[in-house]
């Protein structure tokens, strides 16, 4: 069987998307969960890994040597992100901004620019205890661009086992990249206007993306639900599983344990949601 | 004129329902939801749009195919892979809009397109003008939307003579924060007792460290876990960043939220009424004393 590549994302942030990417996780078995919430990784807080292995993520920036710049203004006038900028004679590079894309090296006509490696952020490895296969991407303090990083993390799927990869809330740039090759994305809200109005954009974008997705309802609440199913029954996607709004997970998730491993019978209700994505992604397969 | 803007590191956290509770308390101020990828504010507020604009700031690369030769130097200067190596045409969720192709193309088959980026509204809520916007969905640049956002709400704010500006964040650290945080008088952060909470609080006040912007906190549902929330109290003073209150946990505030009510104003009497009240008093003697 071919192993699957999951993305659990949501429009709104704190709708727990950590909660079922790491009680899915452990529910299953061979799997692999990359933490692709770079701004902020969460996992981590709950799986206790013993980190074994780290990768920096380099990326481009200018670098301008003054003695041989004429202050032509080329490559200020062709950086599209403002990242160069002029200061009487001299060329200032702001490297925070610059998306790396190597333009201005390519049009100094008098070479005066070369590129310098810069650290963007960090891949962490860890086997854990609960024989999860973890990778987090971490993005440095101060730096504006997580896509690179999110990149390098998903270089390191494994595809012998099926991928959970936990996404960035949004609906931009570094929820798009964690997204856009999965064969299946997960879509995590709450019953509140909020939770609505946010599940509207994931789910207008994976639409866009042309990605087959279905809904978790965490903290439901019988007498709120119709909020969401309302909406899911009118656009025909598929309600995988509701998490029942108890004080008792909140406390769990705020120590960092997954409730899983407290209440072990919901092993059964993840792995029911799996089976049920692959049955979904088995009738799409014959029927294309 | 102050401005004040809310963030948290971690989404969920309450931000948006105290920025609300916060406006009716204040009563006279200018608001501006900066968290464009997921806005919410309007939702509570229920703002009457005056006028909408569309901002433009995305640019992706359009390829002319008559003048195209598929020399393929387009897919071999470009950084993002936005180039697909056998058709050359290009995607455009990868595009960045960087202009490389564009410069280096010898048959100069390719240009760069300006793209809409979202819509920004100008509306009018109880409390106050209100500046707000919605990014388009995939898009890029949602940090130039936000600085727009926030521009427009100061000059709003100097027109009508405004004295406050309450701005809305995202979550994260990265670019649309870093925006949203640009130029501001305060930060307050909303967080809650939880380990990711905190953790997530940590790496968001050292990017406003890094920023030397002055800070105030709240802890959000406090008694959800008071161990946590007590390091939270100890951390927050290491760092010198004003506790202004602590909110406890309650179902009234989401029965509020589900009804669209703010519940300042609904439920006077309430703990939590009580407690965003004692959080704007001390937020009002930190603007007073700087």
């Amino acid at each position: 069987m071919k192993s699957l590549k999951i993305t659990v994302l949501s429009g709104k942030g704190g709708t727990g998307k950590t909660t079922v990417s790491v009680n899915m996780a452990l529910s299953l078995p061979n799997i692999q969960l990359l933490d692709a919430d770079v701004e902020e990784p969460n996992s981590q807080y709950f799986l206790h890994p013993n980190f074994d292995k780290e990768e920096q993520i380099f990326r481009k920036v200018p670098e301008i040597d003054q003695e041989t710049c004429t202050a032509c203004r080329k490559c200020v006038d062709f950086c599209e992100y403002n990242a160069l900028a002029m200061m009487l004679d001299e060329v200032l590079v702001f490297p925070e901004i610059c998306h790396s894309c190597g333009g201005c090296e390519k049009l100094c006509p008098v070479n005066a620019i070369t590129e310098v490696d810069r650290v963007l952020g960090v891949l962490k490895h860890a086997e854990t205890d609960y024989d999860v296969d973890f990778w987090q991407g971490e993005l440095n303090i101060g730096e504006e661009s997580s896509v690179p990083v999110i990149e390098g993390l998903k270089e390191k799927a494994d595809n012998q086992k099926d991928v959970i990869i936990d996404a960035q809330p949004g609906t931009t740039c570094p929820t798009i990249e964690a997204v856009v090759d999965s064969d299946y994305g997960i879509l995590v809200t709450e019953p509140t206007p909020f939770g609505l109005s946010d599940l509207k954009l994931a789910s207008e974008l994976m639409d866009e993306l042309q990605i087959p997705h279905g809904v978790i309802i965490n903290r439901a609440e019988e007498d709120s639900d119709y909020i969401i199913e309302n909406f899911c029954a009118e656009n025909n996607i598929d309600i995988l599983l509701k998490i029942p709004f108890k004080r008792e997970f909140a406390h769990l998730y705020s120590d960092g344990i997954p409730f899983v491993l407290e209440y072990p019978a919901w092993e059964k209700e993840f792995k029911a949601v799996f089976d049920k994505i692959r049955g979904v992604l088995n009738e799409k397969n014959y029927s294309n | 004129m102050k401005k004040i803007t809310v963030i948290s590191g971690k989404g969920g956290t309450g931000k948006t329902t105290v920025v609300s509770n916060l406006a009716y308390l204040a009563n006279d101020l200018v608001l501006a939801d900066c968290d464009v990828d997921a806005p919410n504010l309007h939702l509570l507020l229920n703002p009457e749009v005056n006028n909408a604009n569309v901002f433009k700031s995305n640019k992706l690369a359009i390829k002319d195919q008559d003048k195209c030769t598929d020399c393929g130097v387009c897919y071999d200067v470009c950084r993002f892979n936005a180039v697909d190596p056998v058709s050359y045409d290009i995607d455009k969720y990868k595009c960045e809009g960087c202009g490389v192709c564009v410069a280096m193309c010898p048959a100069d088959a390719l240009s760069l397109k300006l793209l809409d980026t979202g819509e920004i509204y100008n509306s009018t809520t109880k409390f106050g003008p209100m500046i707000h916007a919605r990014l388009k969905i995939g898009s890029d640049n949602s940090g130039k939307l936000v600085s727009e956002v926030r521009e427009k709400a100061v000059e709003t704010a100097e027109e009508k003579n405004k004295d406050l500006i309450l701005i809305d964040g995202s979550p994260g650290i990265g670019c649309p924060v870093i925006s949203s945080i640009t130029g501001v008088d305060l930060v307050l952060f909303v967080t809650e007792p939880s380990k990711s909470g905190f953790s997530d609080l940590k790496r968001v006040a050292k990017v406003i460290e890094h920023f030397n912007i002055p800070a105030l906190a709240v802890i959000n549902k406090y008694d959800i876990n008071k161990k946590i929330s007590q390091e939270i109290e100890v951390y927050l003073k290491e760092e010198d960043i004003e506790l202004v209150g602590k909110i406890s946990y309650s179902s009234d505030v989401v029965d509020n939220l589900r009804n669209a009510q703010l519940i300042v104003e609904q439920d006077k009497d309430n703990i939590v009424s009580k407690e965003i009240k004692e959080i704007w008093e001390n937020i009002q003697n930190r603007i007073n004393q700087n």
